[in-house]
């Protein structure tokens, strides 16, 4: 039985999990081609990226439009980006593996495009374990240090996504200008603060 | 001081001796493979021969062959898209008949042939060869052809032919990435050493499983080179020139560093950004471990010996 009323951030969660269910309908329906397991990977691999683009979207958006308690939707969102992540990196361990750690030891050793993808899974699985508010409230100041580091994270994500590819660049292209944007409009907030803090300083009178 | 005699013997006639050491090899192969798939035969498309002998399917892989319609829709074919789906439906498109092909350069005989007229001087005979993407896929494909090394022979290659540049269709009308002139330099040209060319291994394909090969898998004549990566076996030949030099192929020239000349397949030789260790078969069921990749895909017993001075690594 459906709850009587639904809040907004509890159809937003469902609505994150269609990407999984059109998925699980594409392996049911046998859509995913003749490489269905890379195709698989892929797939967990790219909503994981558009899930840490609609998270870093969030802020700005806030910013933009003045809409106060979006910071939920934030929380929400960044938790499905691990959430897409870990289903990424299980399906490149256990679905293409087999979980032969021999194997997997050589192929991530060899393979530098890995490493950059590795390194913002990292950073994501930190950002999500320190996600419940008694991890922020312990942290202090430091949580928002290190939740900064997403940033980090989304530019080792465009990396790792540039660098297993041929030659076909277009769309990473398109994530990396998304991002690039998202990141560039913090850039511009805080160019902006610092020059507004700069005219408060008052200027030293030569005596 | 050279002493000339009278009789002059034309280098074509001259039997490369590595070749003629590998002879026996290649009987003891011929006679190892198995009677298996023969019966595939009897689906073959009009115009194409082949000998209901049995001894059809050589070199038979250790493998299960790869479902026709994986093969048929998982294409790389730059020419028409940069997915690896659309090329099944944009490259029907391409217009194949007729079908010229010319072989050039330090041969005694320049040819140029229609394609039906080239395969009624081949014997068309089906083989069973691994395929090793560079991007760590494969497959086990049951080509129909013929050796290279039989069509060259018809050409009289001179002794200053060293290597082998293959060149595929420029049909822009066709081919949208050749209309709009991205991505890689067009046509695309692949190129081999002349003793990889006459390496009864490598064949000229003008089908598969049975059937006329697919626009999308090179139609109507294509190179398979299956101790190679994939890129080497050029699709849609149209001209064969044979060279002093080592000629530059597109790969190569797009990212030498990551695409070299030679490109044998070898899992110890990563590529700069991936393993290449293992390999993903296709159609293999999920959760079902990699492949392990060997060396020259398997086919070390037969080419190792091609290439037993070099640094595999530095002429990767």
């Amino acid at each position: 039985m459906l709850p009587k009323k639904l809040s907004p951030l509890d159809v937003c969660t469902a609505i994150c999990l269609v990407p999984l269910l059109w998925l699980a309908l594409d392996i049911f329906l046998d859509k995913l081609g003749a490489n269905a397991i890379q195709a698989l990977h892929i797939r967990l691999g790219d909503w994981s990226l558009r899930f840490l683009c609609l998270t870093l979207a969030v802020t700005p958006v806030q910013t933009l439009t003045q809409w106060r308690g979006l910071s939920d939707y934030r929380r929400l969102l960044g938790l499905y980006t691990f959430f897409y992540a870990t289903l990424h990196l299980l399906a490149y361990l256990w679905l293409d593996h087999g979980l032969q750690w021999p194997i997997i030891a050589i192929d991530i050793w060899q393979s530098s495009y890995i490493w950059l993808g590795l390194a913002a899974y990292i950073i994501i699985f930190l950002l999500a374990i320190t996600t419940p508010k008694r991890a922020k409230k312990r942290m202090g100041k430091s949580w928002k240090k290190l939740h900064r580091t997403i940033y980090y994270a989304s530019i080792l994500a465009i990396a790792h996504y540039f660098w297993q590819l041929k030659g076909n660049l277009a769309d990473p292209m398109l994530y990396l200008l998304i991002i690039l944007c998202l990141l560039g409009f913090r850039l511009l907030v805080w160019l902006k603060s610092r020059y507004l803090f700069g005219l408060m300083i008052p200027v030293k009178r030569n005596k | 001081m050279i002493i000339k005699t009278q009789k002059v013997i034309p280098a074509s006639e001259i039997t490369d001796p590595h070749l003629f050491l590998q002879r026996r090899k290649v009987v003891k192969a011929l006679l190892a493979a198995p009677l298996a798939y023969a019966g595939i035969h009897s689906g073959l498309a009009a115009g194409q021969t082949t000998p209901g002998n049995g001894l059809a399917s050589h070199y038979q892989t250790d493998s299960t062959i790869t479902p026709a319609n994986l093969v048929k829709n998982y294409n790389n074919y730059y020419e028409f898209s940069l997915t690896k789906e659309q090329p099944a439906s944009l490259a029907q498109s391409l217009r194949i008949d007729p079908w010229t092909i010319e072989i050039t350069g330090e041969v005694e005989k320049p040819l140029r042939l229609d394609l039906d007229d080239l395969l009624k001087l081949q014997t068309v005979q089906e083989y069973v060869y691994r395929f090793r993407c560079v991007e760590a896929w494969s497959m086990v494909v049951p080509w129909l052809g013929f050796p290279l090394a039989s069509l060259l022979k018809t050409a009289k290659p001179l002794s200053s032919a060293q290597f082998v540049k293959f060149t595929s269709i420029h049909q822009p009308e066709a081919m949208p990435l050749q209309a709009n002139n991205t991505m890689l330099e067009w046509p695309y040209v692949e190129g081999l050493r002349i003793d990889e060319a006459f390496h009864p291994l490598t064949l000229l394909a003008t089908g598969m499983y049975g059937e006329r090969l697919s626009k999308q898998n090179g139609a109507p004549i294509r190179l398979v080179v299956p101790w190679k990566y994939g890129f080497k076996s050029i699709k849609a030949v149209v001209k064969i020139e044979l060279l002093k030099k080592a000629p530059l192929t597109t790969w190569n020239k797009f990212a030498p560093h990551d695409y070299g000349f030679y490109a044998n397949v070898n899992p110890a030789v990563p590529h700069p950004r991936w393993s290449q260790a293992s390999e993903r078969p296709l159609g293999s069921h999920f959760f079902t471990p990699r492949r392990k990749t060997e060396l020259f895909n398997g086919y070390g017993e037969q080419v190792a010996a091609l290439y037993r001075t070099m640094d595999l690594s530095h002429f990767f």
